[in-house]
């Protein structure tokens, strides 16, 4: 029974020093192409986080870390469309499905399903997502593409820019993570 | 039996925990190493003006602000002038934000054929977070030049054209939806119509904004003159607008007394009295346009 107990202990501390991949500096840009406007904004400080024993994905995206060549949507986007005094984070929880067909210690590249909770705006949803896993020298690098419905998300549009925002807006996501020592 | 059940127990427990673990780790991953950051105070008015007066807000570096101001003539008119919309004065004019906390800039008015320049730094930015400052401090100097045909040969000279006038604004954004700045302003004017005015006036301006949606927002700008006033001649001018936002202008739409479009005008010539209904509707209206592309957060 001892030797039970051990080997659970065991199980559990290796569980508990898993490798994990992380970063502060992820890339996410989005760009709304509407019939009179291109928008398009930056942030360069996303922070993510991959567990690589459970498979668990998460990423924190404050939402005033966008930058806008022009300053004047930049403030808009956060006063009216994202308010982000009182919705300052953007979070994705979830996990990677098929993270145990990625061998992490082989260079290459891999499809990466991932399902989980997508909030924006106070809204959360359940998204299901096929993205890119990169694993590069030790690192991993996540890509992937996908469209968000800013209504899904309560963001409403007023009639006066209707044709200067697009209704859907194409996120690129590009992160790489390191291992956490 | 009992080792058994201590074991599962013990499994349940270990799972639980291994899942609130991982639940908020990335959050405490970065708040432990967070060093608390200035948290600017942002939109404390929608434009860089209350109505007339300079507001404690800025149009940001690289930014071009072109400006038309519109007044209509007095509502108390009557029909016969469409209750002043047959009238018109406006000032046309030009900001540019040279850094986040200096803007300069030109216009010039149909009143008096006036042109005026300003400039205008931030020297406090109201903020949160590392060492917060509760109040945005502005400073702001002018000089206004008429350029009407002068009669008198004795008093053409340039100087008598010009006038300045010098401002602090204070001002405090409180919560999302209400901002209060007080803006004491000096004027000079090195010319004055009559012996009994006063070259030197002070007033005190107060300008306030009431966030209503989003998109828009109820103003008042008034300049209460505590010093210098020709009584019976000078009144304070009371504006009180509503900012509307569309896109990449702002809109104000307002009810004055005053006729003026630069602070010398406004404190030193306005006339008309709000009880006898000599007020007039007005619009600004502010187009931007970047010209150094924007590099910096809304940190």
């Amino acid at each position: 029974m001892k030797k039970v107990l051990l080997s659970l202990l065991v199980i559990t501390a290796f569980q508990v020093n898993a490798q994990k991949y992380l970063t502060k500096s992820g890339t996410i840009d989005f760009l709304s192409k509407a019939p009179l406007e291109t928008i398009e904004g930056v942030n360069k400080s996303v922070a993510a986080l991959v567990d690589a024993q459970t498979g668990s994905l998460d990423f924190i995206v404050q939402i005033k870390s966008f930058v806008f060549d022009r300053q004047l949507l930049q403030e808009h986007f956060n006063e009216n469309y994202m308010e982000s005094t009182k919705f300052p984070k953007a979070t994705f929880k979830g996990n990677i499905e098929n993270m145990k067909s990625i061998n992490l210690t082989k260079d290459g590249e891999y499809d990466a399903i991932t399902s989980g909770k997508l909030t924006i705006h106070g809204v959360t949803k359940d998204v299901k997502q096929k993205g890119k896993l990169l694993v590069k020298g030790g690192k991993i690098v996540l890509i992937s593409n996908f469209s968000v419905l800013l209504a899904d998300y309560n963001i409403s549009i007023p009639g006066a820019v209707k044709d200067k925002i697009s209704k859907d807006v194409k996120v690129n996501v590009k992160c790489t993570l390191d291992p956490i020592k | 039996m009992n080792r058994l059940l201590f074991l599962a127990l013990l499994l349940i427990q270990q799972v639980a925990f291994a899942q609130t673990d991982t639940k908020d780790e990335l959050e405490n991953l970065l708040s432990q190493e967070q060093k608390p950051v200035k948290e600017f105070v942002k939109n404390a008015f929608k434009s860089s003006r209350v109505i007339n007066g300079h507001s404690m807000e800025f149009i940001g570096k690289g930014v071009l602000d072109f400006r038309i101001l519109h007044r209509f003539g007095a509502l108390n008119t009557g029909w016969r002038e469409l209750f002043g919309l047959d009238q018109a004065s406006m000032r046309m004019g030009f900001d540019y934000g040279i850094s986040k906390n200096l803007t300069i800039g030109i216009g010039r008015s149909t009143f008096n054929k006036e042109v005026d320049g300003f400039v205008k730094y931030r020297i406090a930015h109201q903020h949160k977070g590392l060492k917060p400052i509760p109040l945005s401090l502005i400073w702001v100097s002018g000089m206004t030049m008429n350029t009407t045909k002068i009669t008198d040969s004795k008093l053409n000279a340039f100087e008598n054209r010009l006038g300045y006038y010098h401002q602090i604004i204070a001002g405090r954004k409180f919560g999302e939806a209400f901002t209060l700045q007080l803006s004491p302003t000096f004027v000079h004017r090195n010319l004055v119509d009559l012996p009994v005015d006063n070259n030197n006036m002070i007033a005190l301006g107060v300008g306030a904004r009431l966030k209503l949606t989003n998109r828009t927002a109820l103003i008042l700008d008034t300049y209460p003159i505590l010093y210098g006033d020709h009584e019976g001649y000078n009144i304070f001018p009371l504006s009180i607008g509503f900012d509307i936002e569309t896109g990449g202008h702002v809109f104000q739409l307002h009810v004055s007394n005053a006729r003026g479009m630069n602070e010398k005008a406004f404190i030193t010539e306005t006339t008309q009295d709000w009880t006898k209904g000599e007020i007039q509707i007005g619009f600004n209206l502010s187009r931007v346009f970047t010209i150094v592309k924007n590099t910096e957060s809304s940190w």
